[in-house]
């Protein structure tokens, strides 16, 4: 299926963030934004919903500190409580204070590390992959926002982006979405 | 401009009145000779002897652990025995009836101190994070400034009051000053070169002035900057906040090492200075969000937003976190080491307050962890409220630990002299607080960072 796309180009990120207020409030729809850096206030103004990597990273420290309890507990306490140096090695509660550092960094390692790799698998992120830039100067100082035209009069829709400030306007005819 | 409500001014003066009937009873009720505790004891003997025997058959199973770690029964006993300094008139040089004699008259002073101490050091964390504020040029926290200038109008009478308590307060609370203990101990004529009246008084009244200089020059040139059209005073008030930063932070290591741990002359611990430092800090911030919720409840602040809460719960939770990471320093090395002239100093807290001990901990680091982690509760204000609760009880027991064991040992309880002092204390703030901050226009002018404070947003 063919899918047509208006790629607008914009050089400043004020003029960016004013083109997506009118864009969205035109009810066309923005596909993507690309931007060489992060414009504070964008993803609200795209309507993105908030991000739950904060959520994760509880639950994966939530995961970390348990790991090391468990491990300290069946280690320390349970498999071969040997007396060493008169740490009272009888319960898991009487020698604590000796595993709170392992549990603390655990926890901070599972949240950090899980988290992190969670951002890659959903953004899609690895060693090796092609890069997904439609115009390279995207990168360094120009401001690229991707509106669905499938639905819409190309020839209106190119007259309301050129009025938001687009600098370039450019049809993209996809054979399938990539 | 503010005035303190009418209702809230009677509410304070009622516990005044009512907190100074209490001390005055607890330290008139104290007992005068060794007969009287005699009887008390016996008394006491009576009415517990079940409880007492159930709670003895408790204390063997559950043994303690640091008895556990060193595998041995009655270790702790004989850590303690030795501790002369938990002990005022040193141990076997007087009856054991005299002993307790002088830990239940020390009971009303220790009470009062607790709480006094408690009020003031919110007062002087409150100029801490202030003159934080105006050295580091915070952008966000101008619109604040005349609320931590109302808080801080307690520093002077509260800091007048604590420092009278400790200067009166002799064997009471310091071993040390007691010249026939010294006589007889090695170690504390070791330390008579800091440890004697004369430049304890003189260092107490050093801190007094420094503290109270800087917060009355600092509101000085806040006040005088809303009327200038340049940034003189400003700029001056940068320059004292930091002179006054460096100046605290070793007053307040030594008040520290003064008030609370020459209590027991014999234990020591480097990093007690900042233990104290980090209660006093994290309750500051704590009252500073309360405040400001109860003024923005009476929309007297509109160009505070609940983002400035938000910034103010963001301290509060990571402080904290801080103050629990010293806690748990403070407490691991010594555990760890085990070494017997330090672990008494956590044997007595861990065998005569256990409940106390501990619970703090959840008081100071569980509650305010869980609830304020997420940024969404940051800013609904009965939630940084129910955290600022937790987090002021936990403080105050904090502050109790620091002082009770020391000075009244095991015989304490939480009663008429504790709560009386509470009151006293808290009324008094608030009434001083309250005024304070109705002086001026809550709205600071001319800041050089005001308009960024007023409309910051994240």
């Amino acid at each position: 299926m063919a899918s047509k796309k208006i790629h607008a180009i914009y050089t400043d990120d004020d003029l960016l963030m004013q083109a997506v207020k009118q864009t969205r409030a035109t009810n066309y729809h923005i596909s993507e934004v690309f931007t060489p850096f992060p414009v504070h206030g964008l993803d609200h103004a795209v309507g993105l919903a908030p991000t739950r990597i904060a959520i994760t990273s509880f639950l994966y420290g939530l995961v970390g500190l348990s790991f090391a309890v468990w491990m300290m507990n069946y280690i320390m306490i349970e498999d071969w409580p040997q007396n060493i140096g008169g740490k009272p090695s009888f319960t898991f509660y009487q020698n604590m204070p000796a595993f709170i550092p392992i549990m603390f960094e655990l926890t901070v390692f599972f949240a950090a590390h899980l988290m992190v790799i969670t951002f890659y698998m959903r953004s899609k992120l690895w060693p090796f992959k092609k890069a997904e830039n439609p115009d390279l100067r995207t990168t360094d100082d120009h401001f690229l926002m991707e509106v669905e035209a499938d639905n819409h009069d190309v020839e209106i829709l190119t007259k309301f982006l050129y009025d938001t400030g687009a600098s370039e306007i450019s049809l993209i005819e996809n054979e399938q979405d990539h | 401009m503010y005035t303190l409500p009418s209702k809230l001014k009677l509410f304070s003066i009622i516990i005044m009145v009512l907190g100074l009937a209490g001390m005055t009873y607890g330290f008139l009720t104290t007992p005068k000779t060794v007969e009287d505790v005699k009887r008390i004891m016996a008394q006491q003997e009576d009415h517990h002897a079940e409880g007492h025997a159930v709670a003895e058959h408790g204390d063997e199973t559950t043994a303690n652990f640091v008895d556990s770690a060193r595998g041995e029964e009655g270790y702790s006993e004989s850590a303690m025995e030795h501790a002369t300094d938990l002990n005022p008139e040193g141990h076997g040089s007087s009856s054991h009836d005299e002993h307790v004699l002088h830990q239940l008259q020390t009971r009303p002073w220790s009470a009062t101190f607790v709480a006094a101490f408690f009020f003031m050091m919110i007062a002087l964390g409150v100029l801490v994070f202030y003159a934080i504020q105006y050295a580091s040029q915070a952008g966000w926290s101008p619109s604040l400034y005349r609320i931590m200038e109302g808080i801080t109008a307690y520093l002077l009478p509260g800091s007048i009051i604590v420092f009278l308590i400790v200067a009166f307060a002799g064997t009471h609370f310091f071993p040390w000053q007691n010249d026939e203990l010294v006589a007889g101990d090695k170690i504390l004529q070791g330390k008579t070169g800091y440890l004697n009246l004369p430049f304890f008084l003189i260092r107490a009244v050093i801190y007094l002035l420094g503290w109270n200089l800087y917060r009355y020059f600092s509101r000085k040139n806040s006040l005088a900057q809303d009327e200038v059209n340049n940034y003189g005073p400003y700029r001056k008030n940068f320059k004292i906040s930091v002179f006054f930063l460096i100046f605290f932070i070793v007053t307040e290591a030594s008040m520290s090492i003064d008030w609370f741990m020459s209590m027991t002359p014999h234990w020591y611990s480097t990093l007690f200075p900042w233990y104290v430092f980090s209660s006093l800090f994290v309750s500051a911030i704590t009252v500073i969000a309360l405040v400001t919720i109860h003024l923005k409840s009476r929309g007297l602040i509109p160009f505070v937003s609940d983002k400035h809460l938000q910034d103010l719960a963001i301290y509060m939770f990571a402080f904290s976190i801080f103050w629990t990471y010293l806690w748990f320093s403070q407490f691991m090395l010594i555990w760890y080491a085990n070494i017997p002239e330090e672990v008494t100093y956590f044997i007595i807290r861990i065998q005569e307050y256990k409940v106390l001990f501990f619970g703090m901990l959840i008081l100071n680091f569980v509650f305010p962890i869980l609830v304020l982690m997420n940024s969404d509760y940051k800013r609904v204000p009965w939630f940084v409220v129910i955290a600022a609760v937790f987090i002021l009880v936990g403080h105050y027991i904090d502050v109790f630990l620091l002082v009770m064991p020391s000075t009244v040992g095991h015989n304490w309880s939480f009663g008429i002299p504790e709560i009386a002092a509470l009151l006293f204390f808290a009324g008094l703030f608030i009434f001083v607080v309250g005024t304070g901050l109705g002086k001026v226009s809550l709205r600071p002018k001319n800041d050089p960072f005001i308009k960024e404070s007023e409309n910051y947003h994240f």
